[in-house]
């Protein structure tokens, strides 16, 4: 069902003859980090370059406009479903970029910082670069790709907050961080690269797919979803068991898989009468 | 001073038995004067309803287990983190707001006094400096007894000298104002990891039952004359089948009478009676057992009641309940936070969705308002929601449009996705009633002041008595039919006076007046056994030495200090 929904979603975004770009770029960097809550298709809809200009953006306790720090052309479409946004320049003082976001598209031709496409909805968010810390945060849907590395807390629960990635797709090209995807309750993160420890951590739904290598502790109180390792884990959990191997397809890569459930030290609700784990599939 | 007068409002006050007549009210010196000079500022209030103040009998809104729940619950305020412009500071949290928050929100709903329902002993210092820093409104804190080791060793024995000489030391060491008991007897059994689920469940160790307990801390608060009564969270909250416990509970106040100078009647408060208000065995056959607590309630005058109000809202539950939080736990697998303090109680602490979509919470939701609607004697029923357990305290103008509006009640009760079945296991779609204004002026101000024995100064407009005063957006003669619209009216006084100064005007905070913190002074003879005992405790069983123990003047520099003399 997940798949069905983004990629009609994805095809909205793709008609790009029928969106309205608007291009910021970067003028002026910020002395401390701006916080761009205002830079996404939902807020831009229906604004001309000058309207969007003059939306705010926080720089620690003081606020001044979108305008101070980027040149805007262009114009956004009637809805956010109709708006691009391309972003040029150094970004990487700049946080919350795309966070919100239910539809359309932005493009960052650069590295990001924090909150980067968290709490996403809907649309397409591409970073060509590397974003910091507690990007796509409790990512609800849409499509959030990153053609870079990513730091910790990629896709996890808000710092607290027990409801973590619930939809749409997260692609990392790169490498990720430590507690990645924690609380994920549904949805799809691929990383190509490698990550830190505490890999989905809590998970309770959703699937990861790590083309890489894992450090520790991946899937520590795991109650359901399944996790995907086409590498190696440095020290498994020892709440895993072996239950047997699979011939499987993963993200277009076919190969044999050993299933192990987990994480038995943690509670696991009964389905059917069957009791449900988590599986962590380690490719052979 | 300035004086003010407040021109043709619609007041209601019980304690004169005005009933939304037009009168004007004069205020001189923070007090409520017979009249005033010609020099007076004028408020006009025509159209508008005039009340006291409000005051909140129960709530959660200071201390340790509260700042717990704000340092573990950072999602809380994440969204919800704002500054207005003007003299106030940022605002955070939903179910558990910083104080500056819970000060501002209270003044803005027309509060001027709240009790801190829950005061550990040992932090009575935190539970202080918190109730200092929550700005306008005067506030009070009970420190908790039910599960004390002194307590439960004294009254084994029936001593209730020996307990009342405890209770009023302790009142003094943590400027406390009366005698709150929690789930007696099962917090202290937690820690062996059992529970007390009736009253006759014996404590382990100490061999004492919840029912000598209860019956022998009200005992030592008429005693001592306190201006509060015992105030109490029974055992087996939120259970099925526990409405049986509950009044079980109660009967153990049959036949004592109220002794003290504060005009109080009542020898028992009975806090959140929703949650202790459950008939059937389990969560599927489930119905309603209102009707009979609130049967026995109507009948004992020597009780008084608060609701616990379910608001359907994702809140945060602490409670000195320690067992019944590990059980809540269990149900949600959220985060579950628990702490033992030594030798006086516990906590725990989890976050909570009361969802509308679930049967149960709906369910909930109805014996709330059925509670409050089978009330007979408002002087003896206030609107709480044991904030923030059963729902956040800013919730309750939404409150007041259930129980005001049978429309907008039902428009909530036929809208629940098992609709059929909450209809079925309550008692409410069968409800008529619409509290009054002047019903909700008694629910919300002279009752609960008559209980907490604050009736000289709070709760009523008589000259005399304080200047805390509420004006309100609502002309009762054109009373909003919409639940939105009563939410609005409730939510932002036009005024608030606070000891004679506006804090509030339309909705907005402008004063952050002179709060003061009370506590209560209790005399009683010499008693060397319990000093004794204490010295001897502190020295085997405390981490801390007996001279850290008391909270020092500097915590409560605004004290107000009421004096009780049981010496004689």
């Amino acid at each position: 069902m997940h798949r069905t929904s983004t990629s009609s979603a994805w095809m909205r975004a793709s008609e790009v003859e029928r969106m309205n770009t608007v291009t910021l770029t970067v003028k002026k960097q910020p002395e401390l980090y701006l916080e761009c809550e205002n830079v996404n298709p939902d807020v831009f809809a229906g604004k001309k370059a000058d309207q969007i200009a003059k939306l705010g953006a926080f720089q620690g306790k003081e606020i001044s406009t979108l305008g101070d720090f980027f040149t805007i052309t262009g114009e956004a479409g009637a809805t956010a479903a109709d708006t691009k946004i391309v972003i040029n320049g150094d970004c990487t003082k700049m946080k919350y970029i795309g966070a919100k976001m239910t539809a359309g598209e932005v493009v960052v031709n650069s590295a990001c910082d924090m909150y980067t496409g968290s709490w996403m909805k809907g649309g397409k968010l591409t970073v060509n670069g590397d974003v910091h810390s507690f990007c796509g945060l409790a990512l609800a849907g849409g499509e959030f790709t990153i053609n870079g590395n990513a730091g910790n807390y990629l896709g996890a629960a808000y710092r607290g907050d027990w409801r973590g990635m619930s939809g749409g797709v997260l692609r990392v090209k790169g490498n990720a961080g430590s507690d990645v995807a924690t609380f994920m309750t549904g949805g799809e993160m691929i990383i190509e690269g490698d990550v830190d420890i505490h890999l989905g951590t809590h998970m309770e739904g959703g699937k990861i797919v790590l083309k890489g290598n894992a450090n520790r502790r991946v899937g520590g109180q795991m109650v359901k979803g399944e996790i995907y390792v086409f590498g190696k884990i440095n020290v498994m959990m020892p709440g895993y068991k072996p239950v047997g191997e699979k011939e499987m397809e993963v993200d277009g890569t076919k190969a044999t898989f050993v299933d192990y459930i987990g994480d038995l030290g943690e509670r696991h609700p009964k389905r059917k009468g069957e009791v449900v784990y988590g599986h962590l599939y380690m490719k052979k | 001073m300035s004086e003010y007068i407040i021109k043709n409002g619609h007041v209601f006050d019980p304690t004169q038995g005005i009933k939304g007549d037009k009168k004007d009210i004069a205020v001189k010196d923070g007090k409520i004067v017979d009249k005033v000079g010609s020099s007076a500022k004028v408020i006009d209030a025509s159209g508008k309803t005039v009340m006291a103040g409000a005051l909140e009998v129960h709530a959660h809104v200071a201390g340790p287990k509260v700042n717990a729940g704000r340092w573990y619950r950072p999602e809380d305020k994440h969204f919800d983190s704002h500054k207005t412009a003007g003299i106030t500071r940022i605002e955070g949290g939903k179910s558990i707001p910083t104080v500056f928050k819970t000060g501002y929100e209270y003044a803005r709903l027309g509060f001027t006094f709240a009790m801190e329902a829950a005061m550990p002993p040992l932090y009575a210092r935190h539970v202080h400096e918190e109730i200092h820093d929550t700005p306008i409104i005067d506030e009070a804190a009970l420190p908790v007894f039910g599960n004390n080791w002194f307590i439960l060793e004294y009254l084994k024995n029936h001593e209730v000298e020996n307990t009342a000489a405890y209770i009023a030391w302790i009142l003094r060491q943590t400027k406390g104002y009366g005698v709150k008991c929690v789930n007696p007897g099962g917090t202290e059994a937690w820690a062996w990891g059992l529970n007390c689920l009736t009253i006759h469940d014996p404590v382990p160790y100490f061999e004492i039952t919840p029912a000598e307990i209860i019956k022998g801390l009200i005992e030592a608060n008429e005693y001592l004359g306190l201006p509060h009564s015992m105030h109490l969270h029974q055992n087996d909250l939120g259970n099925p089948g526990n409405y049986k416990t509950t009044i079980d509970s109660l009967k153990l106040a049959e036949g004592i009478k109220a002794t003290n100078n504060f005009g109080r009647e009542q020898v028992l408060h009975s806090t959140h009676l929703q949650f202790h208000a459950y008939k059937g065995t389990n969560w599927g056959d489930f119905e309603s057992g209102a009707k009979e607590v609130m049967d026995y309630v109507n009948k004992q005058k020597n009780l008084t009641i608060d609701t616990g109000n379910v608001t359907l809202d994702e809140t945060t539950t602490m409670t000195a309940d320690g067992p019944f939080e590990h059980h809540l736990h269990g149900l949600n697998h959220l985060k579950w936070f628990n702490v033992d303090v030594e030798l006086e109680t516990a906590a725990g602490i989890v976050p909570f969705i009361y969802d509308p979509n679930n049967a149960v919470f709906a369910s909930q939701w109805a014996v709330g308002l059925e509670i409050a609607l089978y009330a007979k004697d408002p002087m003896r029923c206030f609107i709480t929601t044991d904030h923030p357990n059963a729902g956040p305290f800013t919730r309750y103008p939404r409150v007041y449009s259930w129980l005001m509006s049978k429309k907008v009640r039902d428009e909530r009760l036929n809208s629940f996705k098992k609709a059929d079945k909450v209809i079925s296991a309550t008692n409410l779609a069968n409800m008529d009633r619409e509290i009054t204004l002047y019903e909700l002026a008694a629910m919300t101000r002279a009752g609960p002041a008559k209980c907490l024995g604050l009736s000289k100064d709070y709760g009523g407009l008589k000259a005399g008595m304080n200047a805390d005063i509420a004006i309100y957006n609502i002309n009762p003669d054109k009373f909003p039919s919409t639940g939105p619209e009563i939410e609005k009216a409730f939510a932002q006084v036009a005024y608030l006076f606070k000891s004679g100064k506006i804090c509030v005007e339309g909705g907005k905070v402008v004063d952050m007046g002179h709060k003061e913190t009370f506590w209560v002074d209790a005399k009683v003879p010499e008693n060397k056994q319990v000093m004794h005992d204490i010295k001897e405790k502190f020295l085997r069983y405390y981490s801390i030495n007996e001279n850290n123990y008391p909270v020092p003047e500097s915590y409560a520099p605004h004290q107000h200090i009421i004096s009780v003399d049981a010496s004689q």
